[in-house]
């Protein structure tokens, strides 16, 4: 490798994905599987300190289960976390070259990147993918991230265009999105402390486990538990798994004394 | 048509050193200096954002003296080399030696080649993991690659400066002796600089994924400050942690994975 250096004119400046396509690399890698892992639920929501964000762990092919363990919720850089929901070969290809994005713009320039930069930075890397979305390989990610200017937490949503739009409080997306959504909507509340926002977090993804086959719930056997993380004015947290199992376990057990029927019309 | 002049290669060679060397001896100096948890950083430099130490990847930091704008350029090329070799392959194949390399070999083409040569003398510092040691690789204008053992003196005066740090260099010492000692032989003994002259910054093995940190303000005076040596000490231990903490979590999770 020799070393990258340019004429001014045709200078990169700080924007790798420009200096990969320089250096002749591929930015999407191709995935040659037919059938593409996806269906999943994230969800988002802001609490008093910053904002919480969660994952389930299931890939699934068709209706076959791909993998249990995966993970779907990365930290973009200390300050913002990233969720992905779509065909996971690309998604998480998108991830790993947003992550070095930010951190190579922080070190080129020798400043961090504004939060609404970071989210327009994956808007664009959203839009670059849009003629394999018409292909059915979308990737629609979720953004959030405490902006340190204004001192509160925000959360992005996208659509397959690369159309990113700000939510005021919560969002959540993937197949299970919409219940995780309704259950967040009934239990939100504004300035939720820390845990009651981890608490609304685990029950949304109880629920959207609960209704949609693609979204992976607790799985008490294996030890797999959904992955939450926290970020505030001290950076990107995950919640420690015990925690998470912890609340899952006290959530399951409210279920059972409410009664096997409780809240399932169908029965 | 008029004849050019014959210069003899020798001239030419030792008329370009000498440029070089006249450029870089106007700037001030630098120490860099292996502690008990890294490498440490020290620059003679008062400006707070035009930088002489910079972080290069998880593990590597960069450090130039001589004229900015070229070991500026230097500095941008080492952080694209090794984040498009940790994207193309993996983090841990980013590695300090074969980034020297590529500086050396640049380095001695512009000054063959070129009608001027670089004013500049870089560092490629790498800290060291599973119990390798940390490397320092000095690099000169005209593309010599020296490994340096304990510390690595560049600028103008290094020479005088280096027999200083030679005396004083003990192993395994912590940050504020280090920095302190350090402080003390770029100075010499007819100055005194304070916390507002300095640039410092360490790579430390507390620091999770990315080693690097700047040092400044309260932290690097309270480090600085002798009599208090001890609380500054066991101040900055506490800020180590506090950063290797939130750092963790950066690395942790994702940052090796991704």
């Amino acid at each position: 490798m020799a070393l990258p250096l340019f004429p001014p004119t045709e200078d990169p400046g700080p924007d790798f994905v420009s200096l990969l396509r320089r250096s002749g690399l591929p930015t999407v890698v191709a995935d040659s599987a037919l059938s593409v892992p996806h269906a999943t639920t994230v969800a988002a929501l802001r609490f008093c300190d910053g904002v919480v964000m969660a994952g389930d762990r299931r890939a699934t092919e068709g209706h076959a289960i791909a993998h249990r363990a995966m993970e779907k919720v990365f930290p973009a850089d200390r300050y913002s976390a990233v969720a992905i929901a779509g065909a996971a070969g690309f998604a998480v290809e998108m991830v790993r070259l947003f992550q070095v994005q930010l951190e190579h713009y922080e070190k080129v320039e020798g400043v961090t990147l504004s939060l609404e930069g970071k989210a327009n930075q994956l808007a664009q890397m959203v839009r670059q993918h849009l003629p394999l979305a018409m292909q059915g390989l979308a990737v629609v990610p979720l953004f959030a991230g405490y902006d340190q200017r204004r001192g509160t937490g925000r959360i992005f949503t996208y659509d397959v265009t690369g159309g990113h739009y700000e939510e005021a409080d919560f969002q959540a997306t993937g197949s299970g999105g919409r219940d995780a959504r309704t259950t967040i909507k009934l239990g939100f509340k504004e300035g939720m402390s820390r845990a009651e926002a981890v608490e609304l977090a685990i029950r949304a993804l109880y629920e959207a486990a609960d209704e949609d086959s693609g979204t992976g719930g607790p799985d008490l056997v294996r030890g797999i538990y959904p992955l939450v993380a926290v970020v505030t004015a001290d950076g990107y947290a995950q919640a420690p798994e015990s925690e998470v199992a912890e609340r899952f376990g006290a959530l399951i057990e409210r279920k059972r004394a409410e009664g096997p029927g409780a809240g399932d019309g169908a029965s | 048509m008029t004849m050019p002049f014959y210069v003899a290669p020798e001239q030419v060679m030792k008329d370009r050193a000498e440029y070089a060397q006249k450029g870089i001896a106007r700037g001030r100096s630098l120490v860099a200096t292996t502690y008990a948890d890294g490498v440490l950083m020290v620059a003679d430099n008062p400006s707070r954002s035009l930088h002489k130490i910079s972080e290069i990847y998880d593990r590597i930091a960069f450090a130039g003296v001589g004229k900015y704008n070229e070991y500026d350029q230097l500095r941008v090329a080492g952080v694209r080399h090794a984040d498009t070799k940790g994207f193309a392959f993996s983090r841990e194949d980013v590695d300090a030696r074969s980034l020297a390399n590529l500086y050396a070999q640049f380095l001695g083409n512009v000054f063959t080649h070129e009608m001027k040569p670089l004013e500049v003398e870089i560092l490629v510092a790498e800290l060291g993991a599973d119990g390798r040691p940390d490397q320092l690789y000095h690099i000169a204008y005209e593309g010599t690659i020296t490994d340096e053992d304990h510390f690595a003196v560049l600028g103008g005066d290094a020479e005088t400066i280096a027999e200083r740090v030679g005396a004083g260099w003990e192993a395994d010492r912590d940050l504020g002796s280090a920095l302190r000692a350090s402080v003390a032989a770029l100075a010499g003994p007819d100055r005194t600089l304070e916390a507002g002259d300095l640039e410092v910054a360490i790579l430390s093995r507390q620091n999770g994924r990315r080693t690097f940190r700047r040092i400044a303000d309260g932290e690097l005076a309270a480090l600085l400050a002798p009599s208090a040596s001890g609380r500054g000490r066991r101040r900055a231990g506490a800020q180590d942690a506090g950063s290797a903490a939130s750092a963790t979590t950066d690395a942790g999770e994702g940052g090796e994975r991704a």
